[in-house]
């Protein structure tokens, strides 16, 4: 257990009153960001990167490391609020957050989100603490073909989802796939459906979309509805987070699975949204209530953010070992380890344990004053949905405006939120379903290039997706959450068939 | 191993230490250019615009220049740095050309200051934007995986030669830009055997694709493989300059920047190096540009700023005014030869 050791020496140099203050700066700055949709965790973290070239690496490590902690546990709570998803992998989680909170039950959606998210970091940094060299090796695996196949498995396991027409999931889908494909093509470097326009040049940001279609949608749709909140009578109790978590333990296979999850796509590195995405369509999916998601099901927010905050933890672990990665946050904390003159690599734990180590025990205590944090704060959350929606209203459109704004610093982007917001609101009225849209705008240009690029690898063979042992099982896994709902189907049928025989 | 960590390190102190001689010489020999400089001082923040994504080498350091001037107080206004990486760095490009005579606003460079205008039809050039000073060259290096059975540049143009056509797999940075450009400045030389292209988003993602074997060489830049180098896991064959590195401290368990071949002396004629400098919006006066260019010299005189240039093996030319300009329009010369040969060119070019 020489593992262990080294972890009570990272407690140890953790374990400062001036690195303790810097980790709550940090987890309270975090949640803030968290909370304005737009000012993402890598937005947060580049801001204040400059202000740590003075610390210590290590210091300054765990002050944007927590930050990070904190946007994670702080993106659930406008989705849940008020259906705005404050960071991509929230997104997810309005799907059933935002209903319980109209069911009156925010309180208990706030708890199971933030509790959700730190049993997901603690699977992760559990599993970087003891099994950091063997999962490094294992993302190396990972070529194209086998990033494609991912994708493939977190679309799979996405249709079906909405209990509406499946032409209208398929059209939302096709829709998305086409937003995702303005911009240039990474593949041949030419631009593509920008009509000239130079504004479309940058393309559709997934996060303009997300807050239009669900934020400003969920707007128009409240003011047509009455012009308050729905649950809003709900009486606070100050007993939610106990009562919540005697009832949490149920959900331990959905949260297993969604910590697999969420650690296999931040490492590989997929990323927190697209694991988000597929955890909660396989929690609906092994649900034996599937109807019951979309309309306030607990499991429809243990998934998502169980696998969100899993992944954002793990991304950390091939940056660390590799020098790749998993997310855009981790992505520019790179870049700060190279200012503090460390070099991130294969060689980094043997030669500056002391930092890796103290990160990793500022994981451990990070996401738990963030938890304690969040949840101290859960009735004052849901107390926000007391105050007359005429006063919020208002409010939560500059903030998203605001937000739309950050994204690229763009006021074009503004103007874009407010069409996406149209489109919510009609796609709301017609009954089609806006998840797959978005799940096809924030993966479908990431698909199309691994799959482009498996191509250009194989010089066009297909059987490139069936070459190795470990492409071959995602693919079948993928297939067979495909074909789900004909199995399904067929043994309805034959047990009908049965039945009347 | 830890010996060579101690060399580096005595290295980098020794360096640092130099570099602070050389910045008090220099400070007091240029003191009465500064002071004219100083005419003119950034009255609000300054806006620096990235190119690219966060994350990569444009990004890393626009961060570490601000960290630096932040640092050390060189400038009274902060500095804020900004990602416009839409439409490969066109977004940015396309911002500070229409933000005319705005003083506080910053560009960095990379190639695609040349790639994307003459890949794409954006409506850009250059010269539309006004040159402050080049900071450094980046350095780019052939490498293939450490078991690979190929050891040699010479080792690597025959098995180009000898396999299949496109069966020599290259990983790069996306397409039709710098990464692409010296492929196909090397198929010139293994003709008429040419080998598959595969772009990716990132340069540290390249560098792993290849310790994990799915492609099978790249010319990442060094700090991009640096890390995967010193952990055997990457093997360099050559450096695409005219001469080697002048960093002599060992970086692996037995080589140097120094140590790495150049290209040419190993019998691939191609040279390659990528600009990293910075502009200003067009119409900016003479006070303005001057004030810059002194604040970027003061930046590359710290010791932070030697340090990470050897970290990267940064080639450490650094030019402003007309030679800049000369220098510029050489390299669009290039580039433009270059791409047209690869037909890069978007249509009407």
């Amino acid at each position: 257990m020489e593992e262990l050791n080294l972890l009570m020496g990272g407690f140890a140099v953790v374990l400062t009153p001036y690195n303790i203050m810097l980790m709550v700066i940090g987890i309270l700055l975090g949640v803030i960001i968290g909370v304005l949709p737009g000012l993402g965790g890598a937005n947060g973290v580049a801001i204040l990167l400059p202000l740590t070239f003075s610390m210590p690496p290590t210091s300054a490590i765990i002050m944007l490391s927590c930050l990070y902690w904190g946007a994670l546990f702080g993106g659930a709570i406008t989705s849940i609020l008020f259906n705005i998803p404050g960071e991509p992998w929230s997104v997810a989680t309005t799907f059933d957050g935002h209903p319980m909170a109209q069911n009156g039950k925010a309180d208990e959606a706030l708890t199971i989100a933030f509790t959700s998210s730190f049993i997901g970091a603690l699977f992760a940094v559990i599993v970087i603490t003891f099994l950091a060299p063997l999962v490094a090796k294992f993302a190396l695996k990972f070529g194209p073909a086998e990033f494609f196949a991912v994708q493939f498995l977190t679309f799979a396991s996405f249709i079906g989802m909405g209990t509406g027409s499946p032409y209208k999931t398929i059209m939302a889908m096709c829709l998305g796939f086409a937003l995702a494909a303005v911009g240039l093509d990474t593949i041949t470097g030419q631009l593509r459906m920008t009509f000239d326009f130079i504004t479309l040049l940058k393309g559709f940001s997934f996060l303009v979309a997300v807050i239009g279609l669900f934020g400003i949608g969920e707007m128009l749709s409240s003011m047509e509805e009455g012009l308050e909140f729905k649950g809003a009578q709900a009486k606070l109790r100050l007993d939610a987070v106990l009562r919540t978590w005697k009832t949490l333990p149920k959900y331990w296979a959905t949260s297993l699975r969604s910590c697999l999850v969420g650690v296999w796509m931040g490492v590989t590195p997929g990323g927190a949204t697209p694991a988000s995405f597929m955890s909660y369509g396989l929690a609906r999916r092994f649900s034996k209530e599937p109807e019951t998601f979309g309309k306030g099901n607990p499991e429809g927010i243990v998934g998502p953010e169980t696998a969100a905050h899993a992944a954002g933890t793990a991304a950390l672990l091939p940056m660390l070992t590799l020098g790749i990665p998993g997310s855009p946050t981790a992505a520019v904390l790179l870049g700060g380890l190279l200012i503090w003159g460390l070099q991130p690599g294969p060689l980094l734990f043997v030669e500056k344990p002391d930092f890796v180590w103290g990160l990793i025990a500022s994981m451990y205590l990070g996401n738990f004053v963030g938890l304690i944090v969040v949840l101290t704060c859960v009735p004052a959350f849901a107390a926000i949905l007391r105050v007359p929606f005429s006063i919020v209203a208002p409010v939560i459109m500059v903030v998203c405006a605001v937000g739309a704004y950050t994204v690229n610093n763009s006021m074009f982007d503004v103007w874009l939120m407010i069409i996406f917001g149209i489109m919510g609101y009609v796609f709301g009225k017609l009954k089609y379903p806006l998840a797959p849209l978005v799940l096809a705008l924030v993966l479908g240009d990431t698909a199309e290039s691994s799959f482009r690029q498996a191509m250009l690898s194989s010089q066009g063979n297909m059987s490139i997706f069936w070459a190795n042992p470990l492409v071959t099982t995602i693919m079948l896994l993928g297939l067979i959450m495909l074909l789900w709902p004909v199995f399904n189907w067929i043994m309805g049928r034959v047990r009908g068939q049965a039945k009347t025989a | 191993m830890s010996q060579s960590t101690n060399a580096l390190k005595t290295m980098k102190n020794y360096l640092a230490k130099s570099a602070c001689t050389a910045a008090l010489v220099l400070s007091a020999s240029f003191l009465p250019t500064s002071a004219v400089a100083q005419a003119w001082e950034p009255v609000k923040p300054v806006e620096f615009l990235i190119p690219a994504g966060t994350g990569g080498g444009a990004d890393q350091m626009a961060r570490f220049i601000q960290g630096v001037i932040n640092k050390h107080k060189l400038m009274k206004q902060p500095m804020v740095v900004v990602n416009k990486a839409g439409g490969a760095g066109a977004e940015a490009f396309l911002d500070i050309k229409t933000s005319n005579r705005d003083p506080h606003k910053l560009v960095i460079t990379l190639s695609n200051l040349f790639t994307t205008p003459l890949g794409t039809n954006i409506p850009f050039n250059w010269k539309e934007i006004t040159p402050i000073s080049m900071l450094a060259l980046d350095q780019f290096i052939l490498w293939v995986n450490a078991e690979s059975e190929i050891k040699t540049t010479a080792d690597f143009i025959a098995a180009v030669k000898a396999g299949d056509d496109k069966k020599m797999k290259m990983g790069g940075t996306g397409s039709k830009q710098e990464d692409q450009i010296i492929t196909v400045a090397i198929e010139r030389l293994t003709a008429p055997k040419k080998m598959t292209y595969i772009p990716y988003r990132g340069g540290g993602e390249v560098a792993v694709q290849l310790v994990g074997k799915h492609v099978d060489s790249t010319v990442n830049n060094p700090i991009e493989a640096v890390s995967q180098w010193r952990a055997n896991s990457l093997r360099a064959l050559c450096i695409f300059d005219a001469k080697r590195s002048t960093y002599t401290g060992k970086v692996t368990a037995t080589q140097a920047w120094s140590d790495i071949p150049t290209c040419k002396e190993s019998g691939m004629n191609v040279e390659y190096q990528m600009l990293r400098g910075v502009f200003g919006a067009p119409g900016i006066t003479p006070a303005q540009t001057a004030y810059y260019v002194d604040l970027f010299k003061k930046v590359a005189e710290t010791p932070d700023w030697k340090e990470y240039m050897e970290q990267g093996a940064f080639n450490q030319t650094t030019m402003s005014g007309d030679a800049y300009k000369a220098w510029l329009t050489a390299a669009e010369k290039t580039h433009y030869d270059l791409m047209k040969e690869a037909s890069f060119l978007a249509p009407g070019k």
